[in-house]
């Protein structure tokens, strides 16, 4: 049972990055790498803002922080021509020395005793975390899905599947694409926020590896909801994560692999899950060519 | 009203590659004017096109549109007073977006960029009368996906998007050449009609030479990035597709034999 509390707990705020993962990735079809960045840092943001006193503070700080992330990777994408991939590299790499000097120039800080919007009010029992977990992501889930169908957010849509289209009804694309990139790392930053509450500390290398994650939720949701409208991606986006993080549970609890594996077996995820189209397209050609062949005898 | 004055464009300059595409271009379409564009591959036709839309800024000379000088103005800013589609269906639409969206999008050309929701009840109401003239059955399928469309019926959504913020210019560039026959047909017809309806001053590339002179009210011939004819009126009328071959040939100082190979009749 704490098992699959601590899961869903986990999950709803992973989600976030998710939903964060999804814009880039799926919408705008980028794969942004700014994300291992901007996650860390709305973690740092987060915990050195609640230490200070200001947890509620620390979660919209966050929200800023990682636009800013965002909009350094969409200047160098769009403004500078510089490869959408490089472009993120570069900003999370810049990030990791930020990241460093937001907490103080050390590797970790503790949130032991300090108050977080997880201990707020009422006793923390587990419910009350789960529901604050829960109400964070379905309001920006709620925002997102809204969003998503105003002018701007058509136009998002729009820039990831045909740019020409959008640029020919007097769009800048070029904004869009930057708007775009914020809100995803806003949204990775915002996680990367509540996590630093939940579990109490901020690690220099919590984002290592973070996109990947989650996009492992992102397809994993899809296995569930499909790919049909945006808005059942964003449903899907977090409850992939969900899923993701009770396979992860239950796999590290009957020991099926150590700890220090969890990335491994993410990459592993999102690589097969990437490779299946391809692999069932070919054996589908195979299977004609033997049929063909089969066929071929009879005459 | 679209001015054109002294357009020069040179494409790789300073390399082997260099290549003149439009060579001191002037011509101006009055309101309501509908052009058809002939010549052969590489006369500059398109590049014409490109050059009035803002896809490269040309080397000399200046376009103004409706009085206001366009020629360094940005492509997605002009966009708001041009109209364009190209040969290739997939180039004017967003697939994963449904019809109704595509047109909301090309729609907010009237409207500043703004946080409301897209698709307003009036609109699509708006979207669909405008979708049921065609007949196509296109108006009973709003939230489908544009990509489950075939080319021809994504021509016709991207004909009316192109129109339906009522452009001070239309720009069609080969727009049925990627359709079969019987689809081409009436994607012309569509356009005719869009065009006669709105009074909108239009340019269009074709390499039918028949429906060149029967679409539209002036034929211009390109040949090298010169305009080397410019007919309308009663001698448009009145010229037989052989008669403007030889034109061609004569003013272009090519063979007739290669005319039969660049301009199908």
């Amino acid at each position: 049972m704490t098992l699959l509390i601590g899961s869903l707990q986990l999950g709803l705020i992973y989600g976030l990055l998710a939903l964060g993962v999804y814009i880039a990735f799926r919408i705008l079809s980028i794969p942004d790498l700014t994300a291992d960045g901007s996650f860390t840092l709305g973690l740092a943001v987060s915990a050195v803002l609640t230490v200070a006193g200001h947890p509620i503070l620390g979660i919209f700080a966050a929200l800023v922080a990682g636009a800013v992330a965002g909009t350094i990777t969409g200047l160098l994408q769009t403004k500078m021509k510089v490869h959408p991939i490089l472009a993120g590299i570069i900003t999370m790499t810049g990030l990791y020395s930020i990241n460093l000097f937001i907490m103080g120039v050390s590797s970790n800080v503790s949130l032991i005793g300090n108050e977080t919007i997880f201990s707020m009010g009422a006793n923390a029992s587990n419910i009350t975390k789960t529901l604050i977990a829960a109400i964070i992501s379905v309001i920006v889930f709620m925002i997102l899905m809204w969003f998503f169908k105003t002018q701007l957010g058509l136009s998002i849509r729009a820039t990831g599947n045909n740019e020409d289209m959008v640029r020919a009804s007097s769009i800048n694309v070029d904004r869009v694409k930057i708007i775009a990139i914020a809100i995803s790392n806003s949204c990775v930053a915002l996680s990367g926020a509540v996590l630093a509450q939940y579990q109490g500390f901020a690690d220099i290398s919590s984002g290592v590896g973070i996109m990947v994650i989650g996009l492992a939720s992102v397809i994993i949701g899809e296995v569930f909801l499909g790919k049909r409208s945006v808005t059942l991606g964003f449903a899907a986006a977090i409850i992939g994560s969900i899923v993701y993080r009770f396979i992860i549970a239950l796999a590290l609890r009957s020991s099926i692999f150590p700890a220090y594996a969890l990335k491994l077996v993410s990459a592993f995820i999102v690589a097969m899950a990437l490779s299946i189209p391809v692999i069932k397209k070919n054996m589908q050609q195979r299977k004609i060519i033997r049929e063909g062949r089969k066929s071929a005898k009879n005459y | 009203m679209l001015k054109i004055i002294n357009a020069s464009k040179i494409f790789s300059l300073g390399t082997p590659n260099e290549h003149l595409a439009l060579d001191k271009i002037s011509v101006t379409l009055p309101p309501g004017d509908f052009v058809t564009i002939i010549g052969s591959n590489g006369a500059g036709k398109s590049t014409l096109m490109n050059g009035i839309s803002g896809s490269f800024w040309l080397d000399e000379g200046n376009i103004s549109l409706d009085g206001m000088d366009i020629t360094f103005v940005k492509e997605h800013k002009r966009a708001k007073l041009i109209g364009r589609l190209f040969q290739d269906p997939m180039k004017g639409t967003a697939p994963s977006l449904t019809i109704e969206e595509n047109l909301a999008l090309a729609y907010s050309r009237k409207k500043k960029m703004s946080l409301s929701i897209a698709v307003q009840k009036k609109e699509r109401e708006f979207f669909k009368d405008a979708l049921s003239e065609f007949n196509m059955g296109l108006e009973d399928r709003m939230h489908t996906k544009v990509g489950l469309l075939s080319g021809g019926q994504r021509q016709v959504v991207t004909l009316l998007m192109a129109t339906i913020a009522l452009p001070k210019l239309l720009l069609l560039d080969e727009h049925t050449a990627a359709l079969d026959p019987a689809t081409a047909q009436k994607v012309l017809e569509i356009t005719s009609s869009i065009v006669s309806k709105n009074k909108l001053t239009t340019m269009m590339i074709t390499h039918n030479i028949q429906s060149a002179l029967k679409m539209g009210n002036r034929t211009i011939m390109m040949n090298e990035g010169k305009i080397i004819l410019d007919i309308s009126g009663e001698e448009r009328g009145k010229i037989t597709i052989p008669e403007l071959m030889e034109m061609y040939s004569k003013k272009a100082n090519v063979d007739l034999d290669d005319d039969n190979i660049l301009l199908s009749k």
